[in-house]
């Protein structure tokens, strides 16, 4: 399964067990993305928010 | 049996809870924090959840909820005060007489100069008591740095960053360790070495396995108790023949932990939240 990066456009391979919420990088741009939704054979990634003051273990 | 795991992104260690949920037929059911609402009126049919949120302010908000509605919560609200805030952590540790770096909370640069001085002296270590990963962290060799950083955290910070949290530098000839701990007994431990003073492996420092020892069981089980117990990373520096405890993670991450260890740490936080909700429904 692929989806499109929506930053950099290129098609990103989606792990067979991924969930949504899970982050994943773009191959292509380096950048870090979320999966927002996945239907059927369709996912739709997000650009990941970005590190937080308050983000930590 | 059913586990909420509440979370906001998913990381690697997220996938490895899921992973290690479904090799024990355990429902597991994800829960992202952001898209909820917290309202008391919401029915959850939860024997147990499991706090992942990478946000502090999150996971303690979703927390406090499920805690509200008699779900116990993994990590407690009570633990995770204390284990996210350093100088709650030192005072847990310096009350039940646990060895910790000697440490200060003072808000001006006046009353830091002589705290510093109560406490051995420069270099010292600033931290924020709220964050993770090693950012923001000062090494303060000498009284200028001290005075431009002080005055840049009054000038730029938010207020907690107006409280300073100082500790003294221990030096720890470039690694630490962590324990991971569960109820009080220490799992599996790794070392982690870096040529940088910070060792977080989320600054690239590397991790090995670490042979657990008696002193570090006992330590790590007093620590455990003063904190009031749960799932819990515990970093600790060697000192003095001895250890010596620098801080404690309450939503600690494992996934570089499970390779060097051999030691399946997911596998040990899921059984550990059934255990407990089995207490719970007896």
């Amino acid at each position: 399964m692929t989806a499109n990066c929506p930053i950099c456009d290129a098609q990103v391979s989606i792990p067979a067990d991924a969930k949504v919420s899970e982050v994943i990088r773009c191959v292509d741009c380096n950048n870090q993305l979320v999966i927002e939704k996945i239907d059927g054979d369709m996912t739709v990634l997000q650009e990941a928010p970005q590190v937080e003051e308050d983000w930590g273990e | 049996m059913k586990i909420a795991m509440l979370h906001t992104t998913i990381r690697t260690d997220e996938k490895l809870l899921i992973k290690a949920a479904k090799s024990r037929n355990v429902n597991l059911e994800c829960l992202d924090v952001r898209n909820m609402i917290l309202d008391i009126d919401n029915d959850y049919d939860y024997d147990i959840v499991l706090e992942r949120c990478i946000s502090t302010t999150k996971g303690n908000y979703g927390t406090s909820f499920f805690e509200s509605l008699n779900i116990s919560v993994v990590n407690s609200s009570a633990v995770a005060r204390v284990c996210q805030d350093k100088y709650l952590t030192s005072l847990a540790l310096a009350k039940d007489q646990i060895p910790t770096p000697d440490f200060t909370m003072v808000f001006d640069l006046g009353a830091a100069r002589t705290a510093i001085e109560q406490i051995g002296g420069f270099p010292v270590v600033i931290k924020p008591t709220i964050g993770s990963w090693g950012r923001l962290l000062s090494k303060v060799n000498d009284f200028d740095a001290l005075e431009t950083i002080l005055e840049h955290k009054q000038v730029l910070g938010s207020p907690h960053h107006k409280a300073f949290y100082i500790q003294k530098y221990i030096e720890k000839k470039g690694a630490d360790i962590r324990a991971f701990v569960i109820n009080g007994k220490v799992i599996c431990a790794i070392l982690r070495r870096s040529d940088h003073w910070i060792t977080n492996t989320a600054r690239g420092a590397v991790a090995e396995n670490f042979t657990v020892d008696k002193r570090l069981e006992i330590i790590c089980r007093q620590a455990s108790d003063a904190v009031g117990g749960g799932i819990l990373a515990i970093d600790l520096m060697e000192l003095n023949g001895g250890y010596t405890i620098n801080e404690i993670n309450h939503t600690m991450e494992f996934k570089n932990s499970e390779t060097p260890t051999g030691v399946s740490i997911s596998g040990a936080i899921i059984d550990y939240c059934l255990k407990i909700a089995k207490q719970n429904n007896l």
